[in-house]
């Protein structure tokens, strides 16, 4: 199997700790993250994780399912193979003179970003993209020179409507035995494993 | 009307129907051990460690299947839980940890006793939580126990800072749980289980694998359905043993790197595994890359994870056994398979793992037999780790479940003498039987308080060669012998249990093995015998590391056996 970066989506509880109980699952099954985002989301209880993984289809399955077993984790999806819409942010701080402000400010007007500081000898420069565009302005940018460069890592939203990761007002389930009463159809597709 | 923290904890854990908890106090516990006297329905059993603790209420757990509780201060009674609770986490033992933690103000500043117990256990439980306010102490705890008796069993960590528990707080105990990222599969998929039906009822050489999830989900009656309706031989895993009951004509006994050689025949040569409530561990499957290469796989599981972690799966059903085979039997057809069914007979015949060698010296796999001959199975079994947990599963003829209780996934020597604790408190009625190695008894032997202060009944049998025996053996058959920081010296362990109050024999003469284990039935209380036994006894049949189930090392004949003890 080959090794690509998987994007998995990961709704889960705005607790403290959730965080740390994702990545150190993921250091546990000796994955190495790309990148992690995690931000607010329209529902006032959770949050939404972008998580960036390098494998193969097996093992990153076997993660995500993994990850599902998490109580915190509400909900994951790999959505890589999924019509989406991806994007980061990086702040970069390239070294500038007189003499090479000029070309700098070319470079970024082509890639659409923007200059939010300037001073004697360095620019920082904010731009927005997929992980491709971001890569080439920085490539761009060695020649000058890189000082700092903060970038956030990839969010992503499905593409189309309903997205495979809504979900809907958490439901409370009567205890002490939560037994699914009617078991499922044979016309619904079957879940993933 | 207001309570306490430690009044709600206790008010919560009557709730849940705990009967016992076992526990060891501390500095950050005494506001809650002082409010003990007032909750009398709650039985509390003071250890000697708190790992016994941890042991006694998983072992409890095992016999009992309900969740068991433990109990432990900050600090150094928090992380001296931890190998119990991993014990739990890897054989899916449903348990709940209660651990006391300094006061809010002082959390993150390394004060007395301080430990960051949630941090330190997150891989191995379940689900833990950090209490900050009384108010959620209700809510906790009926969460702890849904999460860690239902779905896959598991333990569960709830860590309270001391004045939490002295918050006055109002009690209310919730009607309802909110657990949106909990919500385990219960019923099969109908498409897959129609799907497993098929596959079953064209295969010609059937087996099926129950492991620990069928004596978890109570299965018996419906694996016992699906093996005689189709005639499909059975066999278990280690942790599986006592599913089904081994007296049977379909049982063939349990597979594994210690496993019967039929067995392990009988999976390799198979067209179709059937596998309920099992994890393809390393033990059981020998190399993978070999592991029943003809074969397509059924696996059921309630754990979706597991299913395609180690094995290559062709029909996955995520569920709880007994509804799913429910479901599946209905479809199954009533067949034979003779031809095969005379085959693995065949090989059970050729490959007699259970036939002790004629010896005029005391072997321990004697003693075991004995054990069973003269319990007439009927006895709860704790075993240690190593050689003595091995001969104690194959000596021994379980046929009823949560009969064998013994540490497979973690491996947990010292796990024995607490594990019996906790299994005779969950079932006083029953006779107990722990088997310990001489190493594994040394770990936990403070315990013997234990079981003296509560008067338990438990019958205790030393397998004492002298040696850290299973390691040993690996140094004769891999190592060249050379037996490096194995032999292990031990003190009289008679004395020892009888200066602790527990009343003792020593057995050296095979002779004598009968009565001194007869003594020790008609004994009313705890009772030990240590059985000095042939040093360097080997377990047999052994599947070397890296190879394939069916390469097994079998026993070797009595004149191989003369030549390389010398």
């Amino acid at each position: 199997m080959t090794t690509a970066k998987h994007t998995l989506v990961a709704l889960v509880e705005d607790r403290p700790g959730v965080l740390n109980r994702v990545s150190s699952l993921l250091r546990r099954r000796n994955f190495n993250i790309d990148s992690i985002a995690v931000g607010h989301t329209e529902q006032s209880n959770l949050s939404r994780m972008t998580i960036v993984v390098e494998g193969d289809d097996a093992k990153v399955e076997q993660v995500r399912k993994q990850l599902d077993k998490v109580v915190d984790v509400v909900k994951i999806v790999d959505i890589t193979s999924n019509e989406s819409v991806a994007r980061e942010l990086a702040l970069i701080k390239v070294k500038s003179t007189a003499s090479t402000r000029n070309e700098i400010i070319q470079i970024v007007d082509i890639f659409r970003a923007n200059i939010v500081d300037v001073s004697s000898d360095s620019l920082i420069v904010e731009v927005t993209g997929d992980e491709d565009k971001v890569n080439s302005l920085l490539d761009l940018f060695r020649g000058f020179g890189i000082r700092e460069i903060a970038r956030t890592g990839r969010i992503a939203l499905t593409r189309g409507g309903a997205g495979p990761l809504q979900v809907e007002e958490s439901k409370e389930v009567k205890a002490p035995k939560q037994q699914l009463k009617v078991p499922p159809s044979e016309a619904e597709s079957p879940p993933d494993w | 009307m207001k309570k306490t923290g430690a009044q709600i904890l206790c008010e919560s854990l009557v709730r849940e129907g705990v009967e016992v908890i076992f526990g060891f106090p501390g500095g950050a516990l005494l506001p809650l051990y002082d409010t003990f006297p007032q909750y009398p329905k709650i039985r509390h059993i003071l250890v000697r460690h708190e790992q016994g603790a941890a042991h006694a209420a998983d072992g409890y757990a095992r016999a009992t299947g309900r969740a068991g509780v433990c109990l432990a201060t900050s600090g150094p009674g928090a992380t001296n839980l931890v190998t119990g609770i991993a014990n739990a986490y890897l054989d899916s033992s449903p348990m709940v940890a209660i651990t006391g933690q300094v006061a809010r103000p002082f959390i993150g500043k390394d004060a007395f006793q301080e430990i960051d117990i949630t941090g330190i256990t997150l891989p191995i439980t379940k689900h833990n939580y950090l209490v900050l306010d009384a108010n959620d102490i209700a809510r906790v705890v009926k969460e702890a126990f849904y999460i860690s008796q239902t779905g896959r069993p598991g333990p569960v960590l709830i860590d309270i800072p001391r004045d939490v528990f002295q918050q006055e707080a109002t009690f209310a105990y919730p009607e309802r749980l909110n657990l949106p990222g909990y919500k385990p599969t219960l019923f099969g998929h109908p498409a897959q289980i129609k799907k497993a039906a098929e596959t079953i009822n064209v295969a010609e050489r059937p087996v099926i694998i129950a492991g620990r999830g069928v004596i978890i989900s109570k299965a018996f009656a419906e694996l016992k359905d699906l093996a005689e309706k189709a005639q499909i031989p059975v066999v278990t895993t280690l942790l599986g043993i006592g599913c089904f009951p081994e007296t049977h004509v379909l049982s063939f006994g349990w597979l594994g790197m210690h496993g019967m050689a039929y067995a392990n025949k009988a999976v390799y040569d198979s067209d179709v595994i059937i596998a309920l409530g099992m994890r393809f561990d390393d033990r059981a499957t020998g190399v993978v890359s070999s592991f029943a290469p003809q074969a397509r796989v059924v696996h059921i599981d309630i754990d979706p994870a597991e299913i395609g972690k180690n094995v290559r799966v062709d029909v996955p059903i995520v569920g709880d056994v007994k509804n799913v085979l429910e479901a599946l039997n209905q479809q199954i057809v009533p067949r034979e398979h003779l031809d095969w069914f005379n085959q693995v007979d065949k090989w059970r015949d050729e490959h007699p793992a259970l036939v002790i060698r004629e010896s005029e010296a005391c072997l321990p796999q004697y003693v075991i037999r004995q054990i069973y001959e003269i319990t007439k199975g009927d006895a709860i079994v704790v075993t240690g780790v190593g050689q003595n947990q091995m001969w104690s599963a194959q000596f021994f003829f379980y046929d009823k479940p949560n009969s064998l209780i013994s540490s497979g996934g973690l491996g947990t020597m010292g796990f024995e003498i607490p594990g019996a604790i906790g299994a005779k408190v969950g079932r006083p009625d029953d006779t107990v039987w722990c088997i310990a190695g001489d190493g594994g008894f040394q770990m936990t032997v403070q315990e013997l308080a234990t079981i003296v202060q509560e008067n338990l009944a438990v019958k205790i049998a030393i397998i004492n060669n002298g040696f850290l025996g299973m390691v040993r053996q690996w140094q004769q058959l891999f190592y060249g012998r050379r037996y490096v920081h194995t032999p292990l010296s031990g003190p009289d362990f008679v004395k020892i249990a009888e200066a602790y109050g527990v009343p003792a024999l020593r057995v050296t003469d095979k002779k004598l093995v009968v009565s001194a284990i007869e003594k020790a039935m008609n004994h009313e209380g705890p009772f030990l015998i240590d059985f000095v036994v042939e040093p360097e006894e080997n377990v047999f049949p052994i599947v070397p590391p890296g190879a394939a189930l069916i390469e097994a090392l079998e026993m070797p004949s009595p004149e191989k056996v003369a030549r390389s003890s010398k």
